[in-house]
């Protein structure tokens, strides 16, 4: 699967599935889940008795058989239109799950058996704990943790990142994917998964319903709208006694039309199609969810714990520059420095290769030299050249104690120089050759580009960013401020972590971290929403209750937003749902007494041609709204972080006020149209 | 003559809100247990009350615990009332011999003045003696008063910006409701009453010989103190028959406003004592403009109606220049009366100085809506607690709306409290639709039921009137319909017990469950409720909420008759 590939919102083989489902959907059991749309499922029922009574020449003032017909027909499509919108949004993350799904069904695996040998067998026969070996160009069987060997594999099909990643045995990578493929080496992989139970099975029942539960917002947001349908249940039964008091009859066709009209089958019809979109935007973005409510709770967050390295700065420290000691040439400092980083293969070696340039590097080459490796006790590393020269690089306190047993000084002016760096938050590496000072190589974490600005955005969206590293307190200060997160943990241990988060639950803010290492599980579960990297540990993945299949430790901040739209798409929906009723009155409730109160024609503010059409129009209109929505709450309402008095602001005009507009005209087109037929 | 009217209007307006802010600062003072300006006369006073009684006032409740009380003590002074009114006949101060009331008539008026409704099936002239005057029904106009009181000073309590389960005591914020400010500033109504000509007397009827030279009886009694917490206390039972049109009982324009301020009064202060006492002025800044906002729509359209009087009756060639007098006492005049009439049904109080049903459509409209609406100020007490509910529901919509999960004052709001909020919402159409759907199934059926003094329109909204008065506990009438039978008797009596209780247990229950969720402190992307644009929330979920449920009747009602002019 790839994340950016657009798909469009309704897609053929999709659209022809959800219009199956919408049929399947009627059945009333499973309408019972949704009050509002099974009491639209009970006034359809009504509407073809009342069909049929006046098609048996019953029912003598209930109007023309014609009418009687068109309501139900009309009450069968709404149902059907709501049905759709919820299959659609069904199929849609269903698609999205099975292609990544497909991938890894039937992939033969090499069982290791107990006794050593090798059998092939298929990957849905895999139990938990069963082990098999992956060989460069097998594809991995299933999820599993791998308990020996080393090998790089390709993650582009879950992740869409074309670069290789390494894993293996023990620490924190040790975890492969079913569907990815091994491209070199061999690994024994032991199975961590009962088939039909990994994340993306789980996503996938998730999605198709069978466990989908209803959320808490959604649960108190069905009361709602369950409340609302039950006043207008009183509503539509009193009127009949009230219309007997004013000698007018009340047809039933004219009785239901009004009444769903009033309820709210707008939101009640895309509501759990809401739901299942928000999860779905969630994988769209390589996230896998293991509940609805984690995504919800997602926008509730407010305080987001964020590793340091590769989030707020791109990977590891790099060298930025230069400080040769006085007195000491310049380019034959850059030169001893090169040759002491030339074996070196950290990424702080390689950054200060990188930062003498090629025409430096070239030149340069190693033969006969003596590497001398990275020891805790010296604290240094470097190179012992043929011609005697001894560089070595370390911290300042190691090369200090170096030079001091050789009886050197170390040259003030490097002294200042490695204050001046720390306090600026780099991290000093002091360079000696022959056991004498040179000068020292200053090394930087570079922010990354735009990451205030996203910690901006999220302090608008009243979220607290939390830098979580392993620097000493005074770096990890520097690099806060000039990242712009509100704080920071210094030397964090895991401990520290989990400590952090229940001090901020305490306080009643709800939590949200990342993290990939068997150590962090306890966190991530402890956390409101734990998202765990897909290339962490098993352990991770199982406490955490989302998994990025990116590994992209940015992602919280889109989990946040989706989370946010999701409830967004509710509320406004519901607005413009019961805004809508006020039209709907203006066009039924005059049609409803006119024959008996002529004066009531002055509620007739539209003009609307004659009560039957009125009806009518009031009916097509609350209708066709359902599909003329579906593709909003697909996508969600757009989310600004413009705090949140000036988005209720924004939402009430659009959705409020456009919820009390739109119906009169929607009605009163549709009555030109109508008014032609009859 | 137009300005002067107008200019007492605001006077009123105005005198009752600046008494009713520092009066707010003192009811919150009292409630926090704080020292006040009454703590040497009262304070012995109430120790000495639950010295005798045996109530630990110290002992802190929760929400179950307040109910509890509350319940026991209303049903308690239910019995007593009903005790007093069946036996008044042969109980002492009769000196007119009036006779004991009718058990169904009884049920009706105790439960009527339990609840803080007061709507009166009888005339206090020949229906009552001064006895159940005073020990029945003027005792329980405190004392109902009083009960919504503390219940609001609960749901203060619950809150305050941290989690718990007890919420001091009830006996304690009732009785200082009652030490502290009913009975003080009804003494000074009273008294203001007493000097401008409203008897306050136990002797019986007094005969004068008029200007004709007939000789009338005039019925006399306790009628200023009995007038002063009838508007202090939002419960609207007139001593008379005639309620505040009634020359006793409110004898001229001062006495009139002396009575305006006083229904206002205490419903503005509870509000403003919300402010002062969880320290959040803004929000009761907030909630005090949707309910005037509120008021003033249904107000100014009813003064200009009522000025300009009567179309018709201008074609007959009948002079209007004094505005729709039929139904009204000239001593008040158009505007006053229209202006009195939002109040009194805004509020609680339902007392009338002129009649209802003689106002115009779309004025008896606006007195309908404003009973329907039930939350612009409101009762004593009372009023919050229906307030609270319309701002439960609209900070969940606006909560969803900003994408988050709705909390209000630091507290989520979730299912249970949604359920509790939507079935107290949905209890008053409920009633007042299926009250009126029975009677006009009746009506429809039987038509010798003579209940109704006019057909058509505006028979229907004599029959809906009465039962949204009922539901709101508001107690005023529309007149024109006959009352006093068993089926409007006992039918409105149970919608009473019912419109009172639930719309009290629903947010103490309510205020309760959030007190015990975790306090969250507000950050950035909280939704802040003590803003303009929250306050259009409420008022549009209030708009809604009444709009959708009661369009239907009110336009076979007052909208029809309109139209039909």
């Amino acid at each position: 699967m790839n994340a950016q590939q657009p798909t469009s919102l309704f897609q053929r083989a999709l659209v022809m599935e959800a219009v199956k489902q919408s049929f399947v959907k009627l059945d009333p059991r499973i309408l019972m889940r949704n009050p509002v749309m099974f009491t639209v499922e009970v006034g359809t029922a009504v509407m073809l008795v009342v069909s049929l009574w006046v098609l048996f020449g019953g029912g003598g003032s209930q109007g023309t058989l014609g009418y009687n017909i068109a309501i139900f027909l009309l009450l069968f499509l709404t149902l059907l239109f709501a049905n759709f919108a919820e299959a659609i949004a069904e199929a849609r993350g269903k698609a999205q799950a099975n292609s990544l799904r497909k991938t890894r069904e039937e992939t033969p695996a090499k069982v290791v058996g107990a006794d050593g040998k090798i059998t092939l067998r298929s990957s849905s026969d895999l139990r938990k704990g069963d082990v098999f070996v992956c060989e460069a160009g097998d594809l991995i069987a299933t999820d599993g943790e791998i308990i020996e060997g080393l090998a790089s594999i390709d993650e582009s099909a879950i992740t869409g990142e074309s670069a290789p990643v390494i894993r293996e045995a023990g620490g924190d990578k040790s975890s492969v994917t079913g569907g990815t493929k091994v491209l070199s080496d061999r690994v024994k992989v032991r199975v961590t998964n009962e088939p039909g139970e990994s994340f993306l099975d789980r996503m996938i029942a998730l999605v198709e319903g069978a466990s989908r539960q209803k959320t808490p917002n959604e649960i108190a947001l069905t009361i709602l709208l369950a409340g609302f349908t039950l006043v207008f249940i009183i509503v539509c039964v009193t009127l009949q006694p009230f219309a007997g008091y004013a000698n007018a009859t009340v047809t039933i066709a004219a009785l239901v039309s009004l009444f769903v009209c009033l309820i709210p089958t707008t939101i009640g019809g895309l509501l759990s199609a809401i739901g299942i979109a928000g999860m779905d935007r969630a994988l769209r973005a390589n996230v896998i969810t293991k509940s609805g409510k984690a995504v919800e709770t997602a926008g509730d967050i407010d305080v987001l714990l964020l590793d340091k390295t590769g989030t707020i700065t791109i990977g590891n420290r790099k060298a930025t520059a230069f400080h040769p000691a006085a007195g000491v040439d310049r380019n034959m400092f850059i030169r001893s420095c090169v040759l002491g980083s030339l074996a070196d293969e950290t990424p702080e070696g390689k950054s200060i290769l990188e930062l003498a340039g090629a025409d430096v590097t070239r030149g340069l080459s190693l033969d006969g030299a003596e590497l001398i490796k990275f020891t805790a006790e010296t604290r240094s590393s470097g190179v012992d050249m043929p011609n005697g020269q001894r560089i070595r690089k370390g911290a300042q306190d190691a090369m200090k104690r170096l030079a001091e047993r050789a009886g050197n000084n170390v040259p003030s002016d490097v002294d200042t120089e490695v204050k001046r760096i720390a306090s600026n938050g780099g991290t000093p590496l002091v360079v000696a050759e022959n056991d004498r000072i040179f000068g020292c190589i200053e090394l930087q974490d570079i922010i990354k580009p735009g990451i205030s600005e996203r910690f901006e955005r999220l302090r608008k969206m009243g979220v607290k960013t939390v830098m979580v590293t392993g620097d000493n307190p005074l770096t990890a200060k520097f690099i806060a401020q000039k990242a712009g997160v509100d704080d920071y943990i210094a030397e964090a241990t895991p401990e520290d972590k989990m400590a952090y988060i229940k001090k901020e639950q305490q306080s009643g803010r709800l939590v949200a971290m990342m993290g990939d290492g068997t150590n962090d599980a306890p966190a991530l579960a402890q956390a409101d929403v734990g998202v765990a990297m897909n290339s962490g540990t098993a352990p991770a993945k199982e406490a955490g209750n989302m998994v990025d299949l990116d590994n992209d430790p940015t992602k919280l901040i889109e989990i946040v937003e989706i989370g946010k739209q999701l409830l967004m798409t509710r509320g406004t929906l519901t607005t413009f749902s019961i805004a809508n009723d006020v039209a709907k009155y203006f066009a039924i409730v005059p049609a409803l007494f006119i024959a008996s109160i002529p004066a009531l024609q002055g509620l007739n503010i539209m003009h609307l041609s004659s009560p039957e059409s009125a009806i009518l129009s009031a009916v097509i209109f609350n209708a066709l709204i359902i599909p003329a929505l579906i593709p909003l709450a697909l996508k969600g309402v757009a989310y600004k972080p413009i705090g949140a008095s000036a988005i209720l602001r924004r939402n009430l005009m659009i959705y409020g006020v456009g919820g009390l507009i739109v119906p009169f005209i929607g009605i009163k087109a549709i009555d030109l149209v109508v008014s032609l037929f009859i | 003559m137009m300005n002067t009217e107008l200019f007492g209007i605001v006077t009123m307006f105005m005198v009752a809100l600046l008494l009713a802010i520092p009066l707010g600062r003192y009811i919150a003072r009292v409630y926090s247990g704080e020292r006040s300006l009454l703590d040497l006369v009262m304070g012995p006073l109430e120790r000495l009350f639950f010295r005798a009684s045996g109530i630990d006032s110290k002992r802190e409740m929760d929400w179950k615990e307040h109910l509890k009380v509350l319940l026991t003590i209303n049903m308690v002074w239910f019995l007593w009332a009903m005790f007093v009114l069946t036996n008044q006949g042969w109980l002492p101060w009769n000196p007119d011999g009036n006779p004991s009331m009718s058990a169904d008539l009884a049920f009706n008026t105790a439960i009527s003045f339990v609840v803080n409704c007061n709507l009166q099936h009888y005339s206090g002239e020949s229906g009552a003696t001064y006895f159940s005057q005073i020990f029945g029904l003027m005792f329980l106009q405190f004392v109902s008063a009083g009960t919504g009181m503390a219940a609001a000073a609960m749901v203060f309590n619950a809150l305050k910006q941290r989690t718990a389960a007890k919420l001091g005591n009830f006996y304690d914020y009732f009785l200082k409701s009652m030490t502290r400010v009913l009975l003080p500033i009804s003494l000074v109504v009273a008294v203001l009453l007493m000097f401008n000509g409203t008897p306050q007397t136990v002797e019986g009827k007094d005969s004068i010989v008029t200007l004709q030279g007939d000789s009338v009886q005039v019925s006399r009694g306790p009628v200023a103190g009995f007038v002063a917490i009838k508007h202090l206390g939002t419960n609207g039972g007139g001593y008379y028959g005639a309620n505040s049109a009634h020359p006793l009982e409110n004898p001229s324009y001062f006495t009139n406003m002396v009575e305006m301020v006083a229904q206002l009064i205490i419903p503005f202060a509870m509000v403003f004592a919300l402010g002062f006492y969880l320290k959040r002025k803004r929000f009761a800044w907030m909630v005090f403009g949707v309910m005037t906002v509120g008021f003033l729509l249904l107000a100014v359209p009813n003064i200009i109606m009522e000025v300009n009087g009567n179309p018709n009756i201008t074609a007959m060639g009948i002079d209007q220049t004094t505005g729709a007098m039929e139904g009204k006492e000239v001593r008040f005049g158009a505007a006053a009366s229209g202006f009195w009439s939002i109040v009194t049904t805004v509020i609680s109080t339902g007392s009338v100085n002129a009649m209802h049903d003689s106002t115009m459509p779309l004025s008896g409209m606006n007195e309908l809506l404003a009973m329907m609406t039930n939350a612009f100020y409101g009762g004593a007490g009372v009023g919050i607690l229906n307030f609270f509910v319309f701002i439960v529901l609209a900070v969940f919509i606006s909560g969803l709306m900003v994408g988050r999960t709705p909390e209000f004052m630091g507290k989520k709001i979730e299912a249970r409290e949604m359920k509790i909020a939507m079935i107290i919402a949905l209890l008053h159409p409920f009633l007042i639709l299926t009250g009126t759907a029975l009677a006009a199934y009746g009506i429809t059926h039987t038509p010798d039921h003579a209940w109704l003094n006019n057909p058509g329109s505006h028979g229907f909204s004599e029959m809906l009137y009465e039962y949204t008065s009922a539901s709101a506990n508001n107690g005023s009438g529309f007149e024109g319909l006959g009352d006093n039978t068993p089926w409007w008797n006992i039918s409105t009596g149970i919608i009473l017990l019912l419109s009172r209780f639930l719309p009290i247990i629903g947010p103490l229950a309510i205020a309760g469950l959030l007190a015990q969720k975790k306090y969250i402190p507000e950050s950035a992307g909280t939704l802040k409720t003590d803003t303009g644009t929250f306050g259009v929330v409420v008022f549009a979920v209030i708009a809604i909420v009444a709009a959708l449920s009661f369009f239907p009747a009110l336009a076979l009602g007052p909208i029809a008759e309109y139209l039909s002019f």
